[in-house]
């Protein structure tokens, strides 16, 4: 592979870092004013927080790999440039981040399988050669242990809660487990230019496992596992989120807070 | 000129210590331990800061506050330079800036980290009620009004008030 083409992949890779993290957060925050409980509503808009503050280093880092490149843009790009002006098929995120928040069982259930993935994620990644890759891991590991104990904690709560939560819990896992496949399984990027997910696959699953026992839910079998989300083809949910969170931007471009 | 530079990087550490924190104003950078170097080059200022948070909006404005002081004061070029790692912890938090907080009403950070890991259902830690005193308090939400804070309330003086988790 030539410098270039490997520049191109450190880019997709970032920008799928990047989209997704931005993606969950955009979800979480459309809790804000909705929570369940005030606490629990600061502690989900809390959690936006911190993966909008991961999104905004992924996009600054490639942001800064397109203006070094060769073929870098008349004007120069920028995070808010690769936030808000690129289309749906040019983002790189998993498709479970883009799936709707339903009730708080769904909520609690994608955050829990997101973060399982990520905690692992950013303990490779912090050994990564690239040192900002590296660092953005680093310090974001502390804020994602965070989201791993309370996403843990409310999956057990509402798993081993109520008939009725018990149900909800079900009802998630039947929505969700179809998108799981894909944040284990390695895009071409992924496994040129970061970290391969599956060779942390058992990990995440021991863990699933672990926190679905004491939550007296069942780990679905092998089924089927939709994925397309990490090269551009996502689920009809997307566009919409986009809509909403480029709509300024597209309506007025270049404005400023 | 070195004993020169080592005057005017001093002085600017004194002129840093006087920029706060736009969420906790009792708190100066220099006490929550975000700066982590100071350089000068010519007639240039770098200024190394690091985050709290990777999400913290206060840090657009503090780099924004630290920029301004050095200007007041004749500096020019000046660079305000972030950097990750190593990632910020609550360890580096000064003596002084931990006394201020308890004042100000914020329970500081323990000295010694006990949370910070991904255990489920772990013990509250034991946090000192920055109002009674009193180590007889609850937590209410590991997540509070601002990324850095949790919210405990004393059962004994029944006041809720916020801790500074440990990082």
């Amino acid at each position: 592979m030539t410098d270039q083409e490997l520049i191109k992949r450190k880019l997709d890779y970032s920008l799928h870092l990047a989209d997704t993290t931005l993606i969950l957060s955009q979800r979480n925050a459309e809790w804000c004013g909705h929570g369940p409980v005030l606490e629990q509503d600061i502690a989900i808009t809390n959690i936006s927080l911190d993966l909008v503050g991961q999104a905004r280093n992924f996009y600054q880092y490639a942001a800064e790999l397109i203006n070094q490149s060769n073929d870098k843009p008349i004007h120069p790009a920028t995070e808010d440039s690769l936030a808000y002006l690129r289309t749906e098929r040019e983002f790189k995120n998993c498709l479970l981040v883009e799936q709707p928040n339903e009730d708080w069982a769904q909520t609690i259930l994608r955050q829990f399988f997101f973060s399982n993935y990520q905690f692992l994620l950013y303990q490779e990644l912090q050994k990564s050669n690239d040192r900002q890759l590296a660092a953005i891991a680093e310090k974001s590991l502390k804020e994602v242990t965070y989201h791993l104990r309370w996403s843990s904690e409310w999956v057990i709560r509402l798993g081993d809660g109520t008939a009725e939560s018990h149900q909800r819990m079900l009802q998630a896992i039947d929505e969700l487990w179809r998108y799981t496949g894909e944040l284990l399984n390695a895009a071409e990027y992924e496994k040129e230019a970061g970290t391969d997910p599956s060779l942390f696959q058992p990990q995440w699953l021991s863990k699933v496992k672990e926190v679905f026992d004491e939550a007296t839910l069942p780990v679905p079998e092998k089924t089927f596992m939709q994925s397309g989300g990490k090269t551009g083809t996502h689920t009809e949910h997307l566009g919409f989120i986009l809509t909403e969170l480029q709509y300024i931007q597209r309506a007025y471009p270049d404005s400023q807070w | 000129m070195v004993i020169a530079n080592d005057t005017e990087i001093k002085k600017i550490w004194q002129l840093l210590e006087t920029v706060t924190d736009p969420e906790i104003p009792v708190l100066t950078v220099t006490d929550l331990g975000i700066v982590r170097d100071v350089k000068i080059n010519g007639d240039s200022v770098e200024i190394i800061i690091t985050p709290t948070y990777t999400g913290c909006p206060a840090m657009d404005m503090i780099s924004m506050n630290i920029r301004l002081v050095l200007a007041e004061n004749n500096y020019k070029n000046i660079r305000v330079t972030s950097v990750l790692s190593p990632a910020w912890t609550t360890d580096w938090m000064k003596e002084e800036g931990k006394r201020k907080l308890k004042e100000y009403g914020i329970a500081p950070p323990n000295p010694k980290q006990q949370v910070c890991n991904d255990k489920l259902f772990a013990a509250d830690e034991a946090v000192q009620c920055p109002h009674c005193s009193s180590h007889h308090t609850h937590r209410i939400s590991e997540f509070g009004s601002t990324a850095c804070k949790a919210l405990y309330q004393c059962d004994d003086c029944k006041e809720p008030f916020d801790y500074f988790k440990c990082h």
